[in-house]
């Protein structure tokens, strides 16, 4: 159990490409943190550093009050499951699950009692015997879960552990992975690219664009107060609705006031989340924000579907999130109205949140 | 899978098409070493116009002859070391080559050219470095205070065999433990550093177990080229000597055979050769290979 704190962390690689450009974050013991962004934003980087796998080019990295920049990922107390699970194929599950207490010269009793015990918990007792490839995706994936628990370290460290699964598998694991953090309570730091995932798993999220952190904070808080349009984009899926206002009325796009945080006749880009449009038929009273659309696609999801529009025919993409099986054609003209207090305003230039 | 297969009509074309292939077998391996067996029960005279049948003759004078068993010992010593020593080699620069990232494939290139180089000239290359009044090495090691001298010394000769035969064959088992190196996961070393092993401890405890279907495949290939192919070496080099110190099994066949014209003797060593490797490899793949993790 531990804290890891991060302060203004860069890695330059020799060819002078700066992967991640000053990262600083306060993980508490016991946090479950997700490290969430596209491709080439440096999470894998960041994680990597905290692991011990890559140099730390400049600032500081501690675990559990201590300076970890120079020490070897063996002595720095923490434990990794990988994208490709890494499990040492010509060893059984029960070795893989040793070989790390073995090279540390536990006790065997010890180790015999906390394979045991992981075992247990991960439901692998029945291939302690087998070689990981005799194992299915999911078996494999607990394994590795296994050989991080049985260190019992300060921290876990988890990069894009379920992109190798199905999407049902992964939908189960990922359940299973916040109850085993949870239960145990180890600090974690986990890599993905899935917002969906990053969302579920999470105590509190960062997202990275480009080596730099866009925002921290809960899911909720990121979900409903997007610190920049890239974050707006990226969290929620569809991702939320953008639209470029400028000084001239928007055709399709009626009852806009002034908003809150955003001088008089200033450009900016609103933003509104698919659910957060309601289907009308009447005319829009006064002080509603109304969209005209021309439905150019239907998605139907089943329990909800998603209708995509042009605003005012020819203006910016806009999708609604309607309940159940919508029947609309292409083509047709549809009014949406936006919820009271679920619109965004970010600056036209820098994309940062206004209101 | 949607394999494509040809149809013939009648086994007529069919067989048309295999027999080149049928042919130079036959010509090639079959009836020699059918002859060779044959031969081996007989003694003929060297001008080839008459032979007799001896029975086993060839066979109990060959074991009951103190040269041929100590061709026998000269052979396993330089069989075990050109084995050991090419492993070792090459193992230990493909595992250097492994951890260069942007050079690497000029260091590939320049290892594999050995092996583009002839058996002879590999042999005679070594030959003059190593040659007591003009050779580059030979004056190092006088320099450094041993003396060297292949041409009077058999243990010199022999040392010189083992290390240009071992050369040429470096090349070989470089390309092949570097496939193997590169086909292991990076993560699996990382995990494993994370788990507490040190690079040596990685090396032995996941590398080389890692490895063990290549190490397995080099060691067969090995001990065959040890046996058989070193014979342009050793010809273009010691020709066997100085005395028999370098005569291997391979050799002394060719001496005895086509130098001293003793073809039924020859025909009875080969055979006798023929079978120790076979033997050999039937006990490799049954003891060793049940080490291997595929």
């Amino acid at each position: 159990m531990a804290a890891i704190e991060l302060r203004d962390v860069r890695k330059v690689y020799p060819g002078g490409v700066e992967a991640v450009k000053g990262v600083s974050l306060d993980i508490a013991d016991g946090e479950f943190l997700v490290l969430v962004g596209p491709s080439g934003c440096g999470k894998s980087t960041l994680l990597r550093m905290v692991a011990g796998l890559e140099t730390i080019s400049a600032g500081m990295a501690s675990i559990g009050g201590r300076v970890v920049n120079t020490l070897e990922p063996a002595d720095r107390d923490i434990a990794m499951v990988f994208q490709n699970y890494a499990l040492y194929p010509h060893m059984s599950v029960r070795q893989n699950l040793q070989y790390g207490l073995k090279n540390r010269k536990m006790e065997k009793a010890e180790i015999a009692r906390r394979v045991a015990e992981a075992a247990e918990i991960l439901q692998i007792a029945p291939f302690l015997d087998r070689k990981p490839r005799q194992l299915s995706g999911g078996q494999r994936q607990r394994v590795a879960m296994g050989r991080a628990i049985v260190r019992e370290p300060s921290a876990f460290l988890f990069d894009e552990p379920l992109s190798n699964l199905d999407a049902k598998l992964r939908v189960q694991m990922r359940g299973e992975i916040r109850r085993l953090q949870r239960t145990l309570g180890t600090t974690s730091l986990y890599v993905t690219h899935d917002q969906l995932e990053a969302m579920t798993l999470a105590d509190r999220l960062v997202v990275l664009n480009g080596g730099l952190v866009e925002q921290v904070g809960t899911p909720m808080e990121l979900y409903e107060r997007p610190a920049s349009v890239f974050v707006a984009s990226f969290i929620g899926s569809p991702s939320m609705n953008l639209i470029g206002i400028g000084s001239g009325a928007i055709e399709g796009l009626t009852g806009l006031g002034t908003m809150p945080g955003v001088p008089a006749g200033r450009p900016f880009t609103l933003g509104v989340r698919p659910e957060h449009l309601d289907v009308t038929e009447g005319e829009s009273t006064a002080g509603e924000v109304t969209l005209l659309l021309t439905v150019t696609n239907v998605e139907v999801v089943g329990a909800e579907s998603f209708v995509y529009g042009r605003l005012g025919g020819t203006g910016p993409d806009v999708a609604v999130r309607v309940s159940g099986y919508s029947r609309l054609e292409p083509g047709v003209t549809l009014r949406a109205r936006a919820r009271p207090g679920a619109l965004h305003a970010f600056d036209a230039s820098t994309g940062r949140r206004l209101t | 899978m949607a394999e494509k297969r040809v149809v013939f009509s009648g086994w007529g074309f069919p067989a048309l098409l295999l027999l080149p292939q049928l042919a130079i077998t036959f010509i090639f391996f079959i009836l020699p070493a059918a002859q060779a067996v044959r031969q081996s029960f007989f003694r003929a005279d060297a001008f080839g116009f008459g032979e007799r049948f001896v029975g086993l003759a060839n066979y109990t004078s060959l074991l009951a002859s103190a040269d041929y068993l100590q061709s026998f010992v000269t052979t396993l010593i330089f069989s075990l070391a050109v084995t050991v020593l090419t492993l070792v080699i090459s193992l230990a620069f493909a595992a250097a080559v492994d951890r260069l990232i942007r050079t690497s494939g000029l260091y590939t290139a320049l290892m594999i050219w050995p092996y583009a180089i002839a058996p002879a000239i590999a042999g005679v290359l070594w030959w003059f470095m190593f040659d007591p009044s003009i050779g580059i090495v030979a004056y190092w090691l006088r320099v450094g205070g041993l003396s060297w001298n292949h041409l009077l010394d058999g243990t010199d000769a022999l040392i010189l065999v083992i290390v240009a035969s071992a050369w040429r064959q470096v090349s070989y088992n470089f390309i092949f433990f570097l496939a193997g190196l590169q086909s292991i996961p990076r993560s699996l070393h990382e995990a494993a550093a994370i788990d507490g092993a040190g690079p040596v401890k990685r090396f032995f405890t996941i590398v080389l177990p890692l490895l063990s279907p290549t190490l397995f495949f080099l060691i067969v290939i090995d001990v065959v080229y040890a046996f058989f192919d070193t014979f342009g070496v050793i010809d273009a080099t010691t020709a066997g000597g100085p005395g028999q110190a370098t005569t291997t099994l391979v050799y002394k066949a060719y001496a005895d055979g086509f130098l001293s014209q003793n073809f039924g003797s020859s025909a009875a060593q080969s055979v006798i050769l023929t079978l120790v490797v076979v033997a050999l490899t039937v006990v490799q793949f049954r003891f060793i290979e049940r080490r291997v993790h595929y």
